[in-house]
């Protein structure tokens, strides 16, 4: 019944989304943030352990919809290792894929949420992690949200 | 009215061009009517025929369009009167929806009549649009805000408490009539009765009533009702404050402006008496015109017999959800309205949503505009299938299919 869906729902988002890796709390973090769309009721917490100007480290914990879910799961994956600079273009990439479906550099497995943009309603859900993201190398205090803006 | 017997529902469906289409390559099941209903071709030809024949501003013109719309826009005001048994059409006042009308009496008969210490009652089922107009009149004011309790699931109201809570400092008691995230139907007349005993005032949000069943404000014996036009086939941006005469001869203006005025002068003006003092400036005149409509052909059917067929889809839809498996099942066990809140376990309510939209299904996902009710029952939405008239059996049966469907999607 659902084949038009597989864009939206691939195999590795239904994957992350009942088995989210990095799923837990880092009491010893060096930042963290929250992302939470009051509306839907999308809350997740990102935490990151950085050396220097590296990622080493990054988790987090939750509730929300299978695309928020998998979203933070596959960030948490995809930013250790990185700078931060890098990371902050990874953002980029990511919200320019989410928001039109142009995938201009290197995503890696993020590609799976290419399909997202045909589905203006979730695009909020895949975008939230990646906004703690931002707002955890900030150091943002106040909760982020991506419900009231064009993400 | 007519009779259940003689009613062709399908013939009904007919009537709605907008039903017949699909989406997403299947057949539309359109179950989200607690956020709007369908428009019939009757409604929608009503505001075709006044913008193509009678359009004019009213009440000021003298010549024969503004006449004709003058008398248009007021013949609705008397046909919404009937449509709730109103005494009058002087206590029918038109807004843009059922938040208006709350806002309207949080504004002025707030204004007029609440001072710090006094209490707002409602209850713990209220729609955003019940609540919020009070928490600001409250922190206007200084009063307090309580609550009837929910028990639980089933979205009942504890009403072996209202007693206790009804205590003199209490100035008015503001309820749901049905809730519309949990499908309960409140015992409206025993809850004013009890009210007025001790001279509170009471307002019933109508806004998933109205369309559904048999409404009569006497019987009720409420001070306010409000409900939306939109909700009960009409257009959108039209709703309707209902308040007793007695009650609104107390309460000030609410906006300032043309239509609302006797005369003006710079220093100072005299306003007219209810309805038209509350309905400052240019109203929505196709608005009133196409409720008028959807009011003829909601009574045509008859409200009995729509509450018949709401209640007969809800309780199929609820007994074969129930059927499944790890799904949460939202609202009374008796006496359902037309609708089903409803979560499926590991399965987020917009997934639920996403999904069967893909099914050709409808449906809404999210807190319902009942956020503070959902953190009370320790969620953060849920998916809501919502029936009228127009709705088939045949539907309930798609929609079961798809969420079996959606359950071995992400079982999978």
């Amino acid at each position: 019944m659902f084949d038009d869906i597989n864009d939206l729902y691939q195999q590795v988002i239904l994957d992350h989304c009942k088995k989210p890796r990095n799923f837990h709390e880092m009491p010893a973090c060096s930042c963290s943030a929250q992302g939470f769309n009051p509306l839907c009721g999308d809350n997740l917490k990102l935490f990151l352990t950085l050396d220097g100007d590296v990622i080493k480290d990054a988790s987090f914990v939750g509730s929300g919809c299978c695309i928020s879910k998998a979203s933070a799961s596959l960030l948490t994956e995809n930013v250790k290792g990185k700078t931060k600079a890098e990371a902050e273009k990874m953002f980029e990439l990511v919200r320019e894929m989410v928001t039109t479906g142009q995938v201009t550099g290197d995503v890696a497995k993020l590609a799976v949420f290419a399909g997202v943009y045909k589905y203006p309603a979730r695009v909020k859900c895949a975008i939230l992690a990646w906004h703690a993201l931002i707002g955890a190398l900030k150091g943002e205090a106040a909760p982020v949200s991506t419900e009231n803006e064009q993400t | 009215m007519s009779d259940t017997k003689t009613i062709d529902w399908s013939k009904l469906r007919a009537d709605f061009p907008i039903l017949h289409q699909q989406v997403h390559g299947k057949p539309l099941v359109y179950f989200d009517n607690a956020a709007t209903s369908q428009k019939p071709r009757a409604v929608i030809d009503a505001l075709v025929h006044y913008y193509e024949h009678d359009n004019a501003n009213v009440h000021r013109g003298i010549h024969e369009l503004s006449n004709r719309a003058t008398n248009a826009f007021e013949a609705a005001r008397t046909r919404t009167a009937k449509f709730i048994n109103a005494k009058s059409a002087d206590e029918i006042i038109f807004t843009r929806g059922t938040t208006e009308s709350i806002n309207l009496v949080a504004a002025t008969w707030g204004a007029k009549h609440l001072k710090a210490g006094d209490v707002i009652l409602l209850t713990e089922l209220e729609h955003h649009s019940n609540l919020v107009p009070w928490q600001m009149l409250a922190a206007k004011t200084g009063a307090k805000l309580a609550y009837v309790p929910v028990t639980g699931d089933d979205g009942v109201l504890d009403l072996s408490q209202l007693d206790a809570l009804l205590t003199p400092a209490v100035k008015i008691f503001s309820m749901v009539h049905i809730s519309n995230s949990m499908g309960t139907v409140n015992p409206v007349a025993e809850m004013c009765a009890r009210a007025k005993k001790l001279g509170i005032v009471t307002l019933v949000d109508g806004a998933q009533s109205a369309g559904h069943l048999p409404v009569d404000v006497q019987t009720i014996g409420c001070d306010f009702f409000a409900f939306s036009g939109h909700k009960i086939c009409g257009p959108t941006g039209i709703g309707v404050l209902y308040g007793r005469t007695e009650v609104l001869a107390t309460m000030p203006p609410y906006q300032g402006g043309g239509e609302m005025i006797l005369s003006v002068g710079y220093q100072k003006s005299d306003f007219k008496p209810a309805p038209h003092r509350f309905e400052a400036g240019t109203p929505d005149i196709s608005g009133p015109i196409g409720l008028h409509a959807a009011m003829d052909y909601l009574d045509a059917i008859g409200r009995a017999n729509i509450w018949r067929h709401d209640q007969e889809l809800a309780n199929y839809a609820a007994e074969q959800l129930g059927s499944l498996k790890n799904i949460r099942i939202f609202g009374p066990k008796n006496n359902r309205a037309g609708l089903v809140s409803f979560l499926l376990k590991d399965v987020h309510a917009h997934d639920v949503v996403t999904l069967a939209d893909q099914g050709g299904v409808a449906l809404r996902g999210g807190h319902h505009c009942t956020q503070p009710l959902m953190h009370k029952l320790g969620v953060e939405s849920t998916a809501r299938a919502s029936f009228y008239f127009y709705n088939t059996k045949a539907e309930v049966d798609t929609f079961i299919e798809v969420i079996k469907e959606i359950q071995k999607f992400f079982a999978a």
